[in-house]
Parts: structure tokens; C-alpha cells; sequence
């Protein structure tokens, strides 16, 4: 992992586009989702400061992760698409595939209009079957185990489609990361599926150096001949390239791969650790625009001004969301079986 | 006629090639063995998959969530309780993505005491089931309604616990299952798997039928009019017998099958109760917090007035496991004896 934040690709000649490691658009559009996220997770947290919704929980600190993954994803329905099985910091992926934010704040403040779960579950729960998204669950370890099945109809059905599964490095102590490596390396069997560790080192308030014994997280690929590799989660373009790697593999070779991203923790756990900001945490985000500052490819005045712009426009999707229903009580009765066509 | 795991192999067979189950899996399910008690041999999709109990049900789950139908086994109830926590997100997913998602799976596995399989291979599983919403529970006691329960779970948009008595897994039906060949040896022949070498060997599947019963439909199984006795499962044909025998003492008791524990069917217990004004309620699992408790209370609740007598319960003792020995076993779950002793006692109580 590198100590800095900035990434870990050679600079090239200041201000050249053509000299750096992915396309100047990439790099604004990954930067402006960035940006967006970051916004978005911060206004929740104000949210629950505010009295408006009784838990936060998210993903800021592990941005420069989560969105190039969500620019890589093949967005769709069904086998031929990707699915992803995330845990409850993906805000940024949910926003790099399209994903408009005012969701979020419903859900956060448990409106009959989230559209995830109309009320029923925490911020951060994310569902959306038309793209593949599966329900986001309060477990830390249970889309370990779900993953491998959604992989296993896309090997039969063929095709580039994948499955991604994310979670936290202290869940990775669960059986059900065990029964992941397990279940997607079967000899003859091998599974399309990226299974991805975001690597914070801690588990709530309880650090993983006193826990965990293994040095990478990605080394317990090794024994099932998974192909595994631990990279710097902090750095986006890193992030981004590794990423597409590791994916062009899984999509090509129908077999698995066990990316570590190792990232930070802004935020703390959730707001049950009180939700302020960590200073001593490494901020992917201010890392990545000193970094396109340096290289040219955006101005401080600018990304300022997008900044500005998110905050501004978060914020009145809040009040907008402040007026919205709640749901009625007779609403538990909905939703508990499908109707049979 | 054909015995429950038969019938529930022909149900397989039917939804494979007929209602788009995709894949029959779980440990030991696959060729050669096709399963510890020969439910899956010769079904084409069965496959072997890891001793894991948590990925098993996990896998069905992402089975479903693409497209697939599986049908997931547990080799022995006594070891899903490690999934219980999957069990209740399989429960909730329709319900928690407020209808987004909905798992179209099947997990069956067997249950409950009468072939000697001491403390882990004797647990019932209803009590606890009917603790996780978001399931369909059902539990076949004849091989037809074994056949007809499968395929209507493989028709379910719905997590479905399928759950199989293993006392009678074994014992032949009265009746036969749509295209089943009439000599008795015949379907044996045709479909049991060969001891010894399997590796040529394939199924000659009769032609079968769609048969299906309806999930949440109980079944009177012998009509009386003083006591009510609802059951399901092993112990269901042991209160029929008991209420036989009992005719000769002038005791007259109406046997329904319940067969759908979750939904189930109140409007055959209401209908029977208002009739009879007595109702036992028979299963084997522990009795402290067992589904029959939960349909006594309802029965108090709701036809309090129309009762000659409390509602009874009779159920598996509160202990620890089921020990080995024959005594231990006989102690700790209802018997024909013990049935027999419950029906007569209620059909006698007077306030």
C-alpha cells in the first residue's frame, strides 16, 4: 500500500494530457463522481446529526475505489450483465453506474418513496434488480456466500457477464468468505466472479492488527489457485487499472479473482462511533485533486465550484426529501410473499 | 406403489423437465451416491457440491436471484442450523427490497426421528421454520402428496422449505402417482439405481403427469365427529391408525393432514373443530415454542366458545436430543401408544 495518497504511477510531463494513464475525460468523470459521492455521504451524516433518519452507515474514504469500479461494470439485467452482491459502503459504485442520489436520502430518512426498501431499511442498503444490484444487507458476510450462485447461471449462460462481490476486511473472518473461495474454485468449475476485500483494518472499534494473522488478505487466494493481487484501494487510477484487469480476466477466462483493496475509514464505523471525520486517515479524494492538479488536468477553482455544486444540490434534495411521506403501518403486510403468475 | 423418496425422485424428474428446475444440488446428491436416502438418483440436473451447509443455501440463493430454480438439499436437518441467519435473509429479500427481488428456490431436507439416528441425525425442524417468515413450510406424509407438494413448490416465485419425514421416506403409498406402471416391481426396475457400479447406468422414467397440491391446503384424511386430530408429517399416519383403532371403542376422531405448515389452512382446522368441539394437535418436534402451540393459542383465541375441552398438544419432550437406545427414542417422541392415550383422554373430557 502506498503511504500517499496520490497515485502510484509515474507523473508525467505537467499538463500533458496524452502523458497521463487514462483519458482526460476518465479522469474528470471519475474525479466528478468522486466528488458527488463524497457529497452524498456527507449530507447523510448531516442528516442523522440533524435528527432527519436514526442510523448512518457508508462508504466515504473508500470513493476512489467503488466508483471506477461502478465506470467498469457491464450495467444491465440478467446473466449476460454483471451482478454485484456489495456491502454497505458502495454509494460510489451505485453513482458511477447512474444511480440518482435522492435515492439515498430517502432511504435515509425512511420515506414510502426509497425506492430500495420504501422505508424499511438503513441508508446505504442499496437494491435495484433491473441493474443486477442485489439487496445490500446488514450482515457483513452473507453476499459471500449468495455471490458464488449468481456466477455459477453465468458460466452456464456464457457470455462477458460477471459477478462482483465486495465486503470489509473484518468480515473476511466469517465462514462465508471461507465458503466464497471455496465454491468459486471448484476444480472444473471455476466461477466468473471478482471477489473483493476493502480493506480499512478495522472491524467497528476493534483493529485488525490484534485479529487478523495473515499478512494480505488476498494470500488466502493462493491456496485455491485464485489469482489474487492487493492494491492501493486510495488511489482511483490505480484503482481504475487493476480493476480492469482483474475484470477483463474474470470476463475472459470465466474464472475468479480476489482483488484487496486497501482504503480508509473517514467516518468511522457508522454514526454508533459518531460519524465524525478521521484526520488521521488518508482522503483518496483530496489525494486525487492534488493529483489532477498537479497534472493539469483540473483547476482548484474548478473542482471547488463541482464541490460547491453537489453540496448546494444535496442539500435540497434533503429538504425536498424532509416532505415526503413516511410509510403507512399497514405496509408490513406488503411484500412478504410474490404472487404466482 | 411407489414410497415417498420415489415419488419426491418422479417430482424432481417432472420439474426438471417440465417447470425449469435448473439444478438439484447438496452434499452427496449427485451421481453416484444420489442422495443418502436415493431422492435424487438418476436426476439429470443433480450435482455434488461441497460439505458446506451456509454455501449451499447461499448458492441457491444466487441460483435464484439469475434466473435459475434450485433445488437445494440439506443432507440432515440437524445441520442447518448454521444457515439460520440465511435462511431468514432468504425470507426477507422479496419483503426488505420491498418487492425487488424474489427467490424462486426450493430447500428440502429431512426430518425428524424413527430410524435410530440418535442426537444428530433425528432433529424436527418445524418449530423453527415456522419461526422465519417469508418461507412457504410444507411436509408431505403419502408418497402422492410428497410428488404433488414438490411440484407445487417448483411453481413457487417463494423460498419453499420442503421438508421429509425419513421415517417415511421408505414406506409405499395407497395410491398412485400419476403414470406410475401398475406392477409394483416395475417402477423399482425402472428408477431405483443398481447397487454397485452406477457409472452406466440411467433411469427409465415412466410417463408421468402434473399432479400438483396446492400449497396451504390441509386434507381430511378420515372424517369423525368428537375429537379433531391435525398432524403432519411421521406422526400424521400414526394418528390415523390410532383413530382406526379407536372406532371400536366407540371413539370417533376426524384426522386432518395439515401438509402446509406456513401458510396453513385454518379454514379446515376452524371447520373440523366447530364440528367435533375437541382438537389434539400432534408433531414431534420439542414442545416448548412449537408450532402447535402456535395453533392451540389460535384456537383458544378464536373458538374458545365452541370448545368442550382445551385445546391439547402433543408434542416431543424438551430435551436435548433424541438418544439412540429404543426406549430413549420412544420416550422422547409421540408414539402410536401415546397418540392413542391423547385421543382417548380428550374424546372422554368433560368440564
Amino acid at each position: 500500500m502506498n503511504e500517499a495518497a496520490a497515485p502510484s504511477k509515474p507523473a508525467r510531463a505537467k499538463g500533458s494530457s496524452a502523458a497521463l494513464p487514462l483519458p482526460k475525460d476518465l479522469l474528470v468523470r471519475m474525479h466528478e463522481v468522486m466528488v458527488q459521492a463524497r457529497a452524498l455521504e456527507e449530507r447523510l451524516i448531516q442528516m442523522y446529526k440533524q435528527g432527519h433518519g436514526y442510523f448512518w452507515i457508508g462508504g466515504p474514504g473508500e470513493e476512489a475505489f467503488n466508483v471506477p469500479l461502478g465506470l467498469l461494470m457491464k450495467k444491465g439485467q440478467g446473466p449476460a450483465f454483471d451482478y454485484l452482491h456489495a456491502h454497505y459502503r458502495q454509494s460510489g459504485t451505485l453513482l458511477a453506474l447512474g444511480e440518482e442520489p435522492i435515492g439515498a436520502l430517502r432511504q435515509m430518512k425512511n420515506t414510502a418513496t426509497d425506492p430500495y426498501s420504501r422505508g424499511r431499511n438503513f441508508a446505504g442498503h442499496f437494491s435495484k434488480s433491473v441493474w443486477n444490484i442485489a439487496p445490500v444487507s446488514s450482515p457483513i458476510e452473507v453476499q459471500y456466500a449468495m455471490a458464488p450462485g449468481t456466477a455459477h447461471v453465468q458460466k452456464r449462460h456464457g457470455g462477458e457477464g460477471i459477478t462482483i462481490v465486495t465486503g470489509g476486511d473484518a468480515g473476511t473472518a466469517e465462514a462465508d468468505f471461507a465458503s466464497c473461495l471455496v465454491w468459486s474454485s471448484r476444480p472444473g468449475n471455476e466461477l466468473p466472479i471478482l471477489i473483493v476485500v476493502t480493506n480499512n483494518q478495522w472491524g467497528i472499534s476493534t483493529s485488525a492488527e490484534g485479529q487478523h494473522g495473515e499478512k494480505h488478505i488476498a494470500d488466502r487466494g493462493k491456496a485455491f489457485g485464485i489469482r489474487s493481487k492487493t492494491i492501493d484501494g486510495n488511489d482511483p487510477v490505480q484503482s481504475y487499472l487493476e480493476l480492469q484487469e482483474a475484470m477483463a480476466y474474470v470476463r475472459k477466462e470465466r474464472k475468479p479473482f480476489l482483488l484487496e483493496a486497501m482504503v480508509s475509514r473517514l467516518y468511522g464505523h457508522s454514526s454508533a462511533s459518531g460519524a465524525n471525520f478521521i484526520g488521521n486517515e488518508t482522503d483518496c479524494l483530496a489525494g486525487y485533486e492534488s493529483y489532477l492538479e498537479q497534472h493539469g488536468v483540473l483547476g482548484r477553482a474548478e473542482m471547488e465550484a463541482l464541490r460547491k455544486k453537489w453540496v448546494e444540490a444535496l442539500a435540497e434534495m434533503a429538504r425536498q426529501v424532509r416532505e415526503e411521506p413516511q410509510p403507512e403501518g399497514a405496509d408490513i403486510w406488503k411484500f412478504i410473499y410474490k404472487d404466482r403468475e | 406403489m411407489a414410497n415417498m423418496a420415489q415419488a419426491i425422485r418422479m417430482a424432481l424428474h417432472f420439474a426438471e423437465q417440465n417447470l425449469g428446475v435448473t439444478d438439484v444440488f447438496g452434499e452427496d446428491v449427485g451421481a453416484p451416491l444420489g442422495g443418502v436416502f436415493t431422492v435424487t438418483q438418476g436426476i439429470q440436473t443433480a450435482w455434488n457440491s461441497p460439505l458446506d451447509e451456509r454455501g449451499i443455501i447461499g448458492y441457491a440463493m444466487g441460483i435464484a436471484m439469475a434466473g435459475g430454480r434450485p433445488v437445494a438439499e440439506i443432507q440432515f436437518c440437524d445441520y442447518i442450523y448454521n444457515t439460520i441467519d440465511l435462511l431468514k435473509l432468504a425470507g426477507s429479500m422479496h419483503w426488505s427490497s420491498a418487492g425487488d427481488w424474489n427467490l424462486p428456490m426450493v430447500v428440502k431436507t429431512p426430518v425428524g426421528s424413527g430410524i435410530r439416528g440418535s442426537i444428530y441425525h433425528s432433529h424436527s425442524f418445524d418449530a423453527t421454520a415456522t419461526h422465519i417468515p417469508g418461507w412457504k413450510i410444507v411436509m408431505p406424509s403419502t408418497p402422492l402428496d410428497a410428488y404433488g407438494l414438490m411440484l407445487a413448490a417448483c411453481k413457487e416465485p417463494n423460498p419453499v422449505m420442503y421438508l421429509e419425514p425419513k421415517a417415511l421416506l421408505r414406506i409405499p403409498g395407497e395410491e398412485r402417482i400419476p403414470g406410475e406402471p401398475e406392477e409394483p416391481k416395475a417402477l423399482s426396475k425402472m428408477i431405483d439405481a443398481p447397487l454397485g457400479d452406477r457409472s452406466k447406468w440411467a433411469p427409465q422414467w415412466p410417463a408421468l403427469s402434473e399432479f400438483e397440491v396446492p400449497l396451504g391446503k390441509a386434507r381430511i384424511v378420515r372424517e369423525g365427529s368428537q375429537v379433531t386430530v391435525v398432524s403432519y408429517g411421521r406422526t400424521l399416519p400414526l394418528c390415523k391408525k390410532a383413530a382406526e383403532a379407536l372406532e371400536a371403542d366407540g371413539i370417533s376422531a376426524e384426522v386432518i393432514d395439515l401438509r402446509t405448515l406456513w401458510p396453513y389452512d385454518w379454514e379446515a382446522i376452524k371447520a373440523s373443530v366447530e364440528k367435533t368441539t375437541r382438537v389434539l394437535f400432534v408433531n414431534e418436534d420439542t414442545e416448548v415454542t412449537n408450532f402447535g402451540e402456535h395453533l392451540v393459542r389460535r384456537t383458544v383465541e378464536e373458538l374458545f366458545y365452541r370448545l368442550s375441552a382445551p385445546p391439547r398438544l402433543l408434542a416431543g419432550k424438551f430435551v436435548p436430543g433424541i438418544g439412540l437406545a429404543d426406549n430413549l427414542e420412544h420416550a422422547s417422541v409421540p408414539q402410536l401408544a401415546t397418540i392413542s392415550d391423547a385421543i382417548r383422554t380428550l374424546a372422554a373430557e368433560e368440564p
